[in-house]
This record gives structure tokens, C-alpha cells and sequence, in this order.
């Protein structure tokens, strides 16, 4: 692998094909734990791991699985790397565990780890496909980090409540002091759906000003991006 | 015929690599399985002390707690429907605490496990939540972790608690004319644990004697 396709990987999990703002994939565990930055960077994190390990692996065996077959041997590769991570994290990272432990068997849900082996892993080498995975997987932690802020901080006033148990000594921001009474709807799902719009929309906006920007052979890009527009 | 014969073949390769990948990945999952379980059940008793030590004083007895207990079967009284464990703390062989695994059936996202401790003279040691599916943010005041309050968490009024100083109709939250704070907007999960925690105290009071004779290890 080249500088070239790692830059390609980069721009293209961290924001050109950004999995929760243009793909649209995976969006229950998404909306689901996106209730805190530290729920939903820890559940980011923890696809991260899943999706770097299960790129590798199928890409290491892609010339083993005949095609008409593929997609149940990947459902089996996910779910048995899944089940491996959340055994060696229950083992070995038990603190850790104990914070991320509910979303590791979340992550075989998301159908975002399958697209991704079925895209990118199925068709290239192990070792850009572990970047695809870890870049696409940081994508979604990036835009889950801000989601989970935003809701965390309308719900309950607060940023990093539950820090302490992922790294001790830190503290919780109480943004809006304590006697914040809490805007609710940001941490039930409606305020989920609310606010995953208002990001898409803006970050549609930013991507055909970009296009709009760029002369006529960069159009393309605002195109790619446009799907998400239609989507309800 | 040769296409027959091409789809037979295809069917029975394909079928065949994909027994081949079952086969390798099933048993690298038990092996993996093998492997993490000792490291597993270690963290997971230290887990079940750390959540006891918060409800009962380690000092407070000098027994091996997780060894000395009673396999309560389906108990409605502790809001078992499939059993749980009764531990007993004993100093110097003298009674000195019951440790419930208990089940508030009724919380607004349905079952809330609870850890109750009642020491032999009735009085309440503590009580922990364990795992619940309450509202993020509004109901899960009921876990201390998640209490907003640090300093005087909401289920930290019950400790020391008997039923000597509060009767059992008087056990339950404010609003159903009981002596129990609870935080406005939600009721449901404070009452679920308050009355909860009433019907162990209650279980402890009339069962305490037949649960410390009881030989370890044993049913009820």
C-alpha cells in the first residue's frame, strides 16, 4: 500500500463516504447509544476494533470464499471476530469491559462492518483493507462523538458524564451548572433522529459548497453526496 | 447433462467451504471461549465483591462471602422468577448480615436487579442497582454512578433503614403516601426499587433464622 491509497482511505472513511453522514449504515447502534460522548466514542472505538480485524481477515481469505457464498461466510467471519473481541475484552480489559461491554455484541448488528467487507475488503489487499476499516471506523467515531455531544449536552446539560470510569481522575463538564433541569427529547430517540438530520443537512450543505466552489470536473463529488439529501 | 452435473458440483463445493469456515471459525471461538473463561468468571467475582463491598463493610464480617450462600429458587418476594443467590456474612461464625440478589419487576423499562444488604439486627445495609433499562438521564437516578447527586445520591436513603423505624405500609415512596423521596418526572423507577427493597426487608425479617441454618450450597 502506497501514500497514495491511505490518503484515498482517509478522506474517503473520514468524511467522503463518512459512514453515519453519507452512507447511512449502521444507524441503530448509532441512534441508539448516542445518548453521551462517552457511550458513543466508546461504542465508535470498539467498532474500530471489529472493523480492522474482520477488513483483515476477510481480505486475507478473499481468495477462499467463492462468491456465491460470500455473504454468509462474512456474517460468520463478523460474528466470530465479534465474539472473540468481546471475550478478550471481558478477559483482559475487564474495566474497559464493563464500560463498552453492552455494545461490542451491538456491533454485529451494524450492518456498516458488512458493507464495508463486501466494498472494499472482498476486492483489496489485507493491509489496506485494515485502513479502510480502522478509517471508516473513526469516521463513525468522530461524527458519533459530536452527535453524542450535542445530545448530551441538551439532555442533560453536561459533556464527558461517565468519564471517570474510562479514565479515572477526570470529571464531567457540567456546561450549564447543576441546576439545569434537562431538555429530555435530546436523549430519547427522537432527539436522536432531530440532530443526525440537522448534521446531515449542514454537512450536505458544506459538501455542494464545495462542489459549487470547484470547477465543473469536481461535481461528481457534491453528486455522491447527494443520496443522503433524499433519504428521509 | 453437463449442466446438472456443473450445478451438483457447484452445490456441494460451495456447501463444502462453507462447512470448512463454520468448522475453523466455531472452534476458534471455543478456544477463544477456553482460554478467557478463568480470566472471565475472576473479574466477574471481583465485580460481584466490589458491588457487595458497597452495600456491606468489608470489615463488617470475616467469612468468604461468595462461597457461603443459599440458592434461592423462584421467589416472588424478591422478585425472582428464575432463583438467585442469598449470600451470608458471618463474624466469627455469628450471623451478621444477608446479601440479596432481588428483582424490581416493575421499573418503567421493565426489570431492575438490585443487591440488598439487611444485617441480622434488620437494618438495611444498603441497596446497588445492578442492571436496569431505565430512561437515560431521568429514571437512572436509581444508580448511584448515574445520580446526578454525588454527594447524597438518591438511593443512599435507605441505608440503616429497618422496618422497626419505618412499617411496612409506610415503606414506598412519597407519593403513594409512603416516607421515601423520589425525583419529580420519575416516579415509577423509585417506586419500583423503594418497594423492592421493602419486600426483601420484609423476606429478611420473617426468613432470617432458616436462612443461616441452612447448609451452604443449599436450595430453598
Amino acid at each position: 500500500m502506497n501514500l497514495q491509497t491511505f490518503r484515498e482511505n482517509a478522506w474517503n472513511g473520514l468524511w467522503k463516504q463518512n459512514t453515519g453522514l453519507v452512507q447511512l449504515l449502521g444507524l441503530c447502534p448509532t441512534l441508539a447509544v448516542s445518548t453521551s460522548v462517552v457511550n458513543a466514542v466508546s461504542l465508535g472505538l470498539a467498532t474500530v476494533v471489529v472493523m480492522a480485524v474482520s477488513n483483515f481477515a476477510v481480505a486475507s481469505l478473499r481468495n477462499f470464499i467463492p462468491y456465491e457464498i460470500r455473504i454468509p461466510v462474512f456474517i460468520l467471519i463478523i460474528a466470530a471476530l465479534t465474539t472473540v473481541v468481546d471475550l478478550a475484552f471481558n478477559a483482559y480489559l475487564h474495566d474497559l469491559y464493563l464500560v463498552l461491554g453492552i455494545f461490542i455484541p451491538l456491533i454485529v448488528t451494524n450492518c456498516i462492518v458488512l458493507a464495508r467487507v463486501e466494498a472494499y475488503a472482498a476486492k483489496n489487499d489485507p493491509v489496506s483493507s485494515t485502513v479502510d476499516g480502522i478509517m471508516m471506523g473513526l469516521g463513525l467515531v468522530w461524527l458519533l462523538g459530536v452527535l453524542g455531544g450535542i445530545r448530551e449536552l441538551v439532555g442533560s446539560g453536561t459533556l464527558f458524564s461517565g468519564i471517570e470510569m474510562l479514565i479515572p481522575g477526570l470529571s464531567p463538564l457540567s456546561v450549564f451548572g447543576d441546576d439545569y433541569p434537562g431538555f429530555l427529547i435530546g436523549v430519547l430517540p427522537p432527539g436522536a433522529f432531530f440532530t443526525l438530520g440537522c448534521l446531515i443537512a449542514l454537512s450536505n450543505r458544506v459538501r455542494t459548497r464545495a462542489a459549487a466552489g470547484k470547477p465543473a470536473h469536481a461535481a461528481s463529488d457534491g453528486e455522491e453526496a447527494a443520496p443522503a439529501a433524499a433519504a428521509p | 447433462m453437463s449442466n446438472r452435473y456443473t450445478a451438483t458440483h457447484t452445490s456441494l463445493r460451495t456447501a463444502g467451504i462453507m462447512v470448512v469456515f463454520t468448522l475453523a471459525f466455531t472452534s476458534m471461538m471455543s478456544q477463544t471461549y477456553r482460554v478467557t473463561r478463568p480470566a472471565i468468571e475472576a473479574s466477574e467475582q471481583e465485580q460481584k465483591m466490589r458491588l457487595i463491598n458497597d452495600v456491606l463493610p468489608p470489615g463488617s464480617y470475616d467469612n468468604t462471602l461468595l462461597e457461603d450462600f443459599v440458592a434461592a429458587g423462584p421467589t416472588p418476594a424478591l422478585g425472582l422468577d428464575r432463583g438467585g443467590r442469598i449470600y451470608r456474612a458471618r463474624r466469627a461464625g455469628v450471623p451478621a448480615a444477608l446479601v440479596f440478589e432481588a428483582v424490581a419487576p416493575d421499573g418503567y423499562g421493565g426489570k431492575i436487579q438490585l443487591v440488598v444488604a439487611v444485617g441480622a439486627d434488620g437494618r438495611l445495609g444498603g441497596v446497588r442497582v445492578t442492571a436496569h433499562k431505565e430512561t437515560p438521564g431521568l429514571g437512572d437516578y436509581i444508580d448511584p454512578r448515574k445520580d446526578r447527586n454525588k454527594t447524597r445520591p438518591w438511593i443512599g436513603q435507605f441505608v440503616g433503614m429497618s422496618l422497626a423505624d419505618v412499617a411496612p405500609a409506610q415503606w414506598k415512596v412519597k407519593r403513594d403516601g409512603g416516607i421515601f423521596a423520589y425525583r419529580i418526572g420519575a416516579t415509577i423507577s423509585a417506586r419500583a426499587v423503594t418497594n423492592a427493597t421493602g419486600r426483601v426487608l420484609e423476606y429478611a425479617a420473617e426468613h432470617r433464622d432458616a436462612l443461616f441454618a441452612a447448609s451452604t450450597g443449599s436450595a430453598i
